[in-house]
This record gives structure tokens, sequence and C-alpha cells, in this order.
């Protein structure tokens, strides 16, 4: 990039994946493959000094970072670079290193990754969490000694100490955990949506973010001044002062605002003409109840189990299961907690379970189909959930769902299993609410059927808008096919709340949905009873209720559920709520 | 040779923190210093061998300390024990 260049200002236009304004020097995130060759040495003392070498080049830098972590975050934080630090010392391992080197007059790199991989695979195969992800500490430690011996260098998110804006592809899970919310103050990748895994991690840690924006990483280098408007969908670059200003008070504005939606956050949803819903959030894991409760969620509407399996090499036990699943009813202090049983196959894959590759994820062997098939893993989740049942308000529901014979399939083995457990003398919450997703077509279609049989209905619009629609939410190309205000789409939500309704059931939401502005005032209107989103949206999505009265909008349900595309629907709701 | 019997009493055993502050305290000594917990025996100046053994709440383990300076290495475990709240 020229000098020229460098001086002007580009807007690059991308999805507006989580709120609120960032700007800060651009932080470009690269993870070069580390390629490691088996070479033969024949001066090993020279490869035993470059090996000193590079650990004290990486030692130097973990007291830096450590230092900058101890001060900005305190001493908490700071450990696990104390950590990394004494695994840099440990003679233990460097000596296996030097014996190798030696014994084996090979060169350092093939040496330490060599012995690093013993660590590793004896840490990863330990029965314990918590020394489970030791073997991640081991990895990202040698990676820095590794980098150093290559030349290369390697971006990495933890090692970041000042302000910055994060400059992607894509972040993967672990990177999204490594970021710092005191130092990264927004990110924005090429790829991803509003659904993928990076901008759900970026609205639940309240960190602004811009995705899917296609050339972030071609047009942005290291160093530049960015701006990430998370409530626009737009980065810009190189901006310029009068910009910056302008920026930094919409961040004020919005700030401003959070602070008057903070207000609401023990207030009971209610909309203007007094009718209640309840609005619940979605999370992943037990320390997701945190941010639920700060944001005034009412409940958990979806509460994903599958995060308990991912990431380990075996399924977690009816204990560890049992742990999380307690903990969760207990922080949440009697509020209704709704627990999706397993929901793996498609985009998310267990590798230990061995599964063959399908052409056809998303209509293939997932979710209850799997679990109905393997029933010794659906069984001891459902062991640990009925044994958790009394530590709060615990309702569960089963994903995928087509057919009303796999509901009355996965309920009786629910069943089967509280009669086991009772006769062990185990005591289980009396009303226990079961019920489903409804994401495939047919089950909208036939919630008439369902509604007879389930407690509840819980709207997956993620999937139920990529099968009606029948278009990979993950494909580009096609994504203009992911309309949720299409009529078809809200055809099917009203039929599931009607049948709900009728008898006398409750229907919820926890797809993205739920938590969009022009969607809210259409499902208020549509009866929806229960609205579950990001935990983040709540407040927000509380504020507008409170403005729109359900019986207003119930008069324009039968025009909206007329119109035949998706913009006469986006504009007609911008104008008349 | 100096051998000294600790029960661990801290609630989650010794994982990060304790494992990170008694090898520190250990390493700058010149006495080799090895903790043994159900036979296993491992270096206490390592410290991935000391969270290898992944010790619980109530486990009984033995530190040996040998060389010029174990009795202050014995000392230095005793105040580290007491002072974390590790063991006795």
């Amino acid at each position: 990039m020229s000098i020229k260049t460098m001086d002007i200002t580009k807007i690059i236009t991308g999805i507006a994946a989580s709120e609120g304004i960032a700007i800060a020097k651009a932080f470009r995130l690269e993870n070069p493959e580390l390629i490691i060759e088996k070479k033969s040495v024949t001066d090993v003392v020279q490869e035993v000094a470059r090996l000193e070498a590079a650990l004290e080049k990486s030692k130097s830098e973990l007291e830096t970072i450590k230092e900058h972590a101890r001060k900005e975050l305190g001493d908490d934080k700071a450990e696990i670079f104390e950590a990394h630090l004494l695994v840099l010392s440990d003679p233990e391992l460097i000596n296996l290193i030097k014996d190798k080197i030696t014994g084996e007059k090979v060169n350092v790199e093939y040496a330490l990754d060599e012995v690093a991989a013993i660590f590793i695979n004896m840490f990863e195969s330990m029965d314990n969490e918590y020394m489970k992800e030791r073997a991640a500490d081991i990895r990202d430690v040698t990676k820095r000694v590794l980098a150093h011996l290559l030349g290369i260098n390697v971006s990495n998110p933890s090692m970041i100490s000042e302000e910055v804006v994060i400059i992607a592809e894509d972040l993967t899970p672990s990177d999204t955990a490594q970021l710092n919310r005191k130092f990264v103050k927004g990110f924005t990748t090429d790829i991803g949506g509003r659904t993928s895994h990076s901008a759900i991690m970026a609205r639940s840690m309240e960190i602004p973010a811009v995705v899917g924006t296609k050339k972030v990483m071609e047009e942005i280098e290291n160093g530049l001044l960015v701006i990430v408007d998370g409530l626009d969908g737009q980065v810009i670059v190189n901006p310029s002062e009068e910009t910056v200003k302008a920026y930094k008070k919409k961040a004020t504005e919005y700030a401003a605002q959070k602070a008057e939606w903070a207000k609401l956050v023990n207030e009971k949803t209610v909309s203007a003409d007094e009718h209640h819903v309840e609005l619940a959030a979605n999370i992943g894991t037990p320390e997701d109840v945190k941010g639920v409760l700060e944001n005034g969620g009412e409940g958990v509407g979806l509460y994903r189990t599958e995060f308990l399996y991912m990431g380990r090499e075996e399924l977690p036990t009816e204990e560890e299961q049992f742990t999380s699943y307690k903990t969760v009813l207990e922080r949440m202090e009697g509020k209704p907690v709704v627990v999706r049983t397993l929901d793996i196959g498609g985009d998310k894959e267990l590798t230990y379970l061995n599964l063959p590759k399908e052409m056809n994820p998303f209509l293939g062997f997932r979710a209850i189909r799997l679990c109905l098939a393997m029933q010794d893993m659906f069984r001891t989740q459902l062991r640990a959930l009925l044994r958790a049942s009394i530590y709060g308000n615990l309702k569960i529901m089963f994903p995928m769902i087509a057919t009303v014979d796999e509901f009355r399939q996965a309920k009786s083995i629910l069943l089967e299993e509280k009669t086991k457990l009772q006769e062990e003398g185990v005591d289980i919450a009396e009303n226990i609410e079961v019920g489903m997703m409804v994401e495939i077509p047919s089950s909208a279609v036939n919630a008439d059927l369902f509604a007879k049989e389930v407690d509840f209905f819980s709207i997956g619009t993620n999937d139920l808008i990529q099968y009606s629609l029948a278009a990979d939410r993950m494909n580009e190309r096609v994504s203009y096919l992911y309309q949720p205000y299409n009529p078809a789409i809200l055809r099917l939500v009203k039929m599931v709340i009607d049948a709900a309704h009728k008898e006398g059931k409750w229907a919820g939401m926890c797809g993205e949905m739920a938590g969009d502005e022009i969607a809210i005032p259409i499902l208020l209107g549509l009866g929806l009873d229960e609205f579950s989103m990001s935990a983040t949206s709540i407040l927000k999505a509380r504020s507008q209720i409170r403005h729109l009265s359900k019986e207003d909008i119930e008069q324009y349900i039968e025009a909206i559920l007329s119109m035949s595309t998706t913009e006469e629907v986006v504009s007609f709701v911008r104008k008349q709520f | 040779m100096i051998e000294r019997i600790y029960t661990i009493t801290s609630h989650s055993g010794i994982h990060a923190r304790p494992a990170t502050t008694l090898v520190s305290v250990v390493t700058p000594f010149t006495s080799k210093v090895s903790i043994e917990y159900k036979d296993k025996q491992i270096n206490l100046k390592s410290i991935m061998g000391v969270m290898s053994l992944g010790i619980p709440e109530g486990a009984t383990v033995k530190v040996i300390a040998e060389g010029a300076d174990e009795d202050q290495v014995i000392k230095s475990i005793d105040k580290v024990m007491e002072k974390e709240g590790l063991g006795v």
C-alpha cells in the first residue's frame, strides 16, 4: 500500500453483528501455519543454543504481557501468564527437548514439537475438564516459541496489549474466547453473518462488530485508524478528524440510550396496552447466566447444551451435565429455564462420535434423529436433566422434531428414565413441561396435531427460514433468501402460535428473529408469548414493546400477512409502528 | 535429605494457582525437590509435572528435598502451605 492511499478514507459495508461504536487502531489477526520439518543436524550445541534463545525471547514477551495484564486487569487475569512462564522454565520439558536434540541429532523445531505433543496428549487424555484446558496452554506457549524459531510473526489475540480493532478473515470460537474486552474495542471480519459464531459471541461480550465485509483483510493494514460501526454495519478506514468526532458523538448517544434501557432491568415486559410477554435469553453455558440477569432476562428460553459436548474427546458424564444444569437452574432462581436436548450434527460436529461425512448435513442425521438412534447418550442427558429439575423451574424441549411419532418416542424415553430414577429414590420436580422446537416446516404445518401432545412450542427461526426457503444460511450466494419477514415465514409462525393457544399451550421463539426490531411488533401482534434472544438485546426489546399496543397491531396483522414481499413488510412496519 | 508429609486442605486441591506458587517457591533453590503422590514421584520444579498429578483436596503428599539448601526448601514450603491455605 502506498503512502498516498493510506490517507484516503474508505468505507466498507458489512453486516451489523453487534451493536456499538469502536474507534481504535487496526490489528490484523493472522494465523500462518507453522510448518515443522524434521531435519538432521550436526551441530547439536548450536541447536540447543537456538532453543535457549527462543525461550528467552518468548519469556521476555510473556513478562511484558503479564505486567500489562496485571496492571490493567488485576492479578487474577495475569496468573495465566505466570503459569505460561513456568512452562517455559519447566526443567522436565526443556530437558526432554534437549535430550531429543542431542540424542537423535534433530533440529530444535522438530524436537520441541514432538515433546510438546507428548504433554498435550497427556493433559488431553485426563479425566478432568481443568486438566484438559491445560493442553491449550501448552499449545499456546509452544506455538510462541516455534514462531520465534521459524522467524514468523504470529499475531495472537491474547498478546494484544493496547486498544485495537481486530481485523480477521474469520474468528474461531477459541480466538473469540481469548479476546480481551479491555483492549479489543471491536472487530470486523471478511466472512460470517448475524448468526455465525463470532457474531453471537460478539453480542454476548458486548463488543461492536461488523462481519461479512468480504474485504477488510485486503483493505486494512496494521495500525490504521478504524471505526467499527456495529449499529449500521459500516467500517470506516482512515477517518478524518471530523468523522471521528461525529462517531464519538454517535457513541455517546448510543451509551445514553443504553443507560435509558438499563432502567428497565427490573421492570416487567408490558406493552402500552398492558399485555405481558416474557423476554428470555439464549445461553450456552452456566457462565452466561450472569449476563441474562444483568440484562433483566425473565428466563432462559434456550439453553444450548451442545457446548457441554464440544471441544473435548469424549461424551460428558451424567455427573458433569448434572452440575451444569443444576448451576444454571440455581442461578436463575426459579425463573423458567428451557433446556434444549443435544442438537448436534449439521454445522456442529462431534469428532469423537465418528459419524460418517454427509452430503447434506443440515438434512441429515442430526439432533433428535441422532439422539433417538444413540439412546445411551440421550438417556444420560435426560437423567442429568431430571435429577437437576428440583433446583429450579426446568422445561425440556427436543430439537428438530419433524413428525409426531418422533416427539412421542423422545417423550416416552424421558418418562422411562423418570420412572427409573424415581424407583432409585431420586427426587424429581413435579411439573416439568416438555415441548419441542418448531424449525422444520412440516412441524409448523402440523402444529395443531403437535399442540395436543406438547406443553409448549419454541420456534427456531434460523433453521425454519433456511428450510422453508431452501437456502443454506452459511452460503453467502443465497443469503438473500434468508428472509425472516417473508410472508411464508410469518404465516407459519402464525399457524404455530394459533395452534398452541387453541390448546391452551404457550408459544415462544428462540431464533435471532425474536430480538429483531422489525419482527417484534409483528410477533407481538401475532400473540407470541415468549421471546428468547441474545441477553444484550433484551432491554432494547423491552423498551420497544412498552411503546407498542398489541391491540393496535392486531388490526394490521391480516394486511401484513397479505403482503407479497419482504420489502413491503419492512417498510410498512417502519412506518406504522 | 529431608522428607515431609502434607495433607492438602485447599478446596480445589493443587490446581493452577497453588501449583504455580509451589513451583515458583522451590525453583530458586539448588536442592533437588520432588513431590510424591499415589506412588508417582515428580520434580517439584516442573509445573507440568505437578499439574499432571491432579492432587485433590484431602490428598496426602510427600515432599522430598535433597541438597545444600534442603532446610530452607522445606521451610519455604511450610510457609507457603500455611499462607495460601494449601495444606498442613
